[in-house]
């Protein structure tokens, strides 16, 4: 079989791009966000994008960098606002919004890749999300029905993968990566080490190889939105003697 | 005297039972975790894939991947377990998280609960409070008694866009506590803070409520 494995991001995303294309892409925050295919995506000039994703970046970093550029027409996502430049396109009606509940949304891609085309949840009933879709009683609860989402690329953010597209996430960088592995017509994927077959424990694979198209070793900034520390007692106790 | 920020998240704290499983909202919420009682096992769920959340790294322990839902870089416990954001939101949504402590715009007698979206303001969007309140056991509110104008925000019907209806389960304001009926017939006052009088509560608070203290 070929090689699921490219040199780079540039050329793992050739002849995968077109204008007015639906794109998933990974992370919750700036946590697990496929960079290396973020940045070359936005390099291919596509314009009209769709991005599914649960949040838009940050200013001219993650899906920032395509709003930027103006590349992306409408965002589908649960939560937004870190990003002045969002801000000023969504409020001037140059970019489509489209809130979903995060677990919603999580679901509606799990949805789409499982070949399921729709689902009935509570989440939403008698707000403004569940306006214009259908509602339906079980055991006497009412249920809104929602739609699977497929893309025509996903790009995901993993934290290893064997030479065969076996995937394995790192602590809360997985979040919707591996729903969104399974949802994308095509899927490419961006890992920090490409190991040998056999070197991952087959029952600790999150994301089995099929789903995997095409893949790469980026290189990762890994900025972070909100460091939070707190002080061991003895540097408290250091600051204390200082003042 | 109203309670602190710091009282509220001890008062809430109250509603904690050993064993839990527990999410916690942005702002006052998060400071529950402050005044779990001695000898209580208390699991926290961050709804972006993290069951049982540790305290705040040390500066030499901060590690990008391992953040919760307000995206603050954490720590994890011997018992924390990762998972992906729809196995999340199938805990949540599937009612097998105990208890989400949240804060709240508005809150009206029936239990609905607007904390989401302000008209003609820029909407950050619901994140995944519509799943935390359609889906958990128990909803509690902790917020404010009234808003920065000084109104209400304990009402007979809510005003702003519902994040959802009927699923406030309690209510812990600055100035009391008050519990929302299971048969829907309106709100119960339970408790005051220190100081406060029925008189007080009663010219602040637009929801009808019986007093059962």
């Amino acid at each position: 079989m070929a090689s699921k494995i490219y040199p780079d991001a540039k050329s793992a995303l050739e002849g995968l791009t077109f204008d007015g294309m639906t794109v998933m892409a990974g992370g919750f925050g700036l946590c697990g966000i496929p960079e290396n295919l973020i940045a070359a995506l936005r390099d291919t000039g596509t314009t009209g994008i769709t991005a599914i994703s649960n949040n838009a970046g940050v200013d001219g970093f993650g899906l920032g960098a395509l709003l930027n550029t103006r590349q992306i027409k409408k965002m589908i996502s649960s939560y937004v606002g870190e990003n002045k430049e969002f801000e000023r396109q969504y409020l001037s009606g140059e970019l489509e919004l489209e809130f979903n509940p995060q677990g919603t949304l999580a679901e509606r891609i799990r949805a789409g890749g499982a070949g399921i085309p729709g689902f009935y949840t509570a989440t939403g009933v008698g707000t403004l999300v569940a306006e214009g879709k259908e509602l339906k009683e079980f055991n006497g609860k009412t249920y809104v029905l929602e739609t699977g989402l497929v893309a025509d690329l996903s790009i995901v953010k993993a934290w290893k993968a064997d030479e065969r597209g076996n995937l394995v996430f790192r602590k809360t960088a997985r979040n919707f990566n591996p729903m969104m592995a399974t949802a994308g017509k095509v899927c490419v994927v961006e890992v920090e080490e490409i190991v040998p077959v056999g070197s991952l424990d087959p029952d600790s694979i999150h994301t089995p190889g099929v789903y995997v198209d095409r893949m790469i070793k980026g290189t990762f900034e890994k900025r972070i939105e909100q460091r939070t520390v707190r002080q061991r007692a003895s540097e408290t106790a250091a600051a204390g003697t200082e003042n | 005297m109203p309670w602190t920020r710091d009282q509220l998240a001890e008062r809430a704290a109250k509603e904690l039972k050993d064993g839990f499983y527990v999410n916690l909202g942005i702002g006052i919420p998060t400071l529950v975790a402050n005044h779990i009682p001695q000898g209580m096992t208390v699991t926290f769920q961050s709804e972006n894939g993290m069951l049982g959340m540790g305290p705040f790294p040390y500066e030499d322990e901060v590690d990008p991947d391992l953040i919760n839902a307000g995206k603050q870089t954490i720590t994890e416990l011997p018992e924390t377990a990762y998972f992906s954001s729809s196995d999340s939101f199938a805990m949540i949504r599937g009612g097998h998280i105990d208890l989400t402590i949240l804060g709240a715009m508005e809150v009206a007698e029936n239990g609905d609960i607007a904390n989401w979206m302000i008209p003609g303001k820029l909407v950050k969007g619901m994140g995944g409070a519509m799943d935390l309140v359609a889906g958990v056991k128990k909803v509690v509110v902790v917020m404010e008694h009234a808003n920065k104008h000084g109104e209400s925000k304990v009402l007979k019907a809510c005003t702003l866009p519902l994040t959802g209806t009927q699923v406030v389960s309690l209510i812990i304001s600055t100035l009391g506590v008050f519990e929302v009926k299971s048969d829907g017939s309106g709100l119960r006052l339970i408790e005051l803070a220190p100081d406060v009088t029925l008189e007080e509560i009663a010219a602040k608070t637009e929801a009808a409520y019986e007093v059962a203290i």
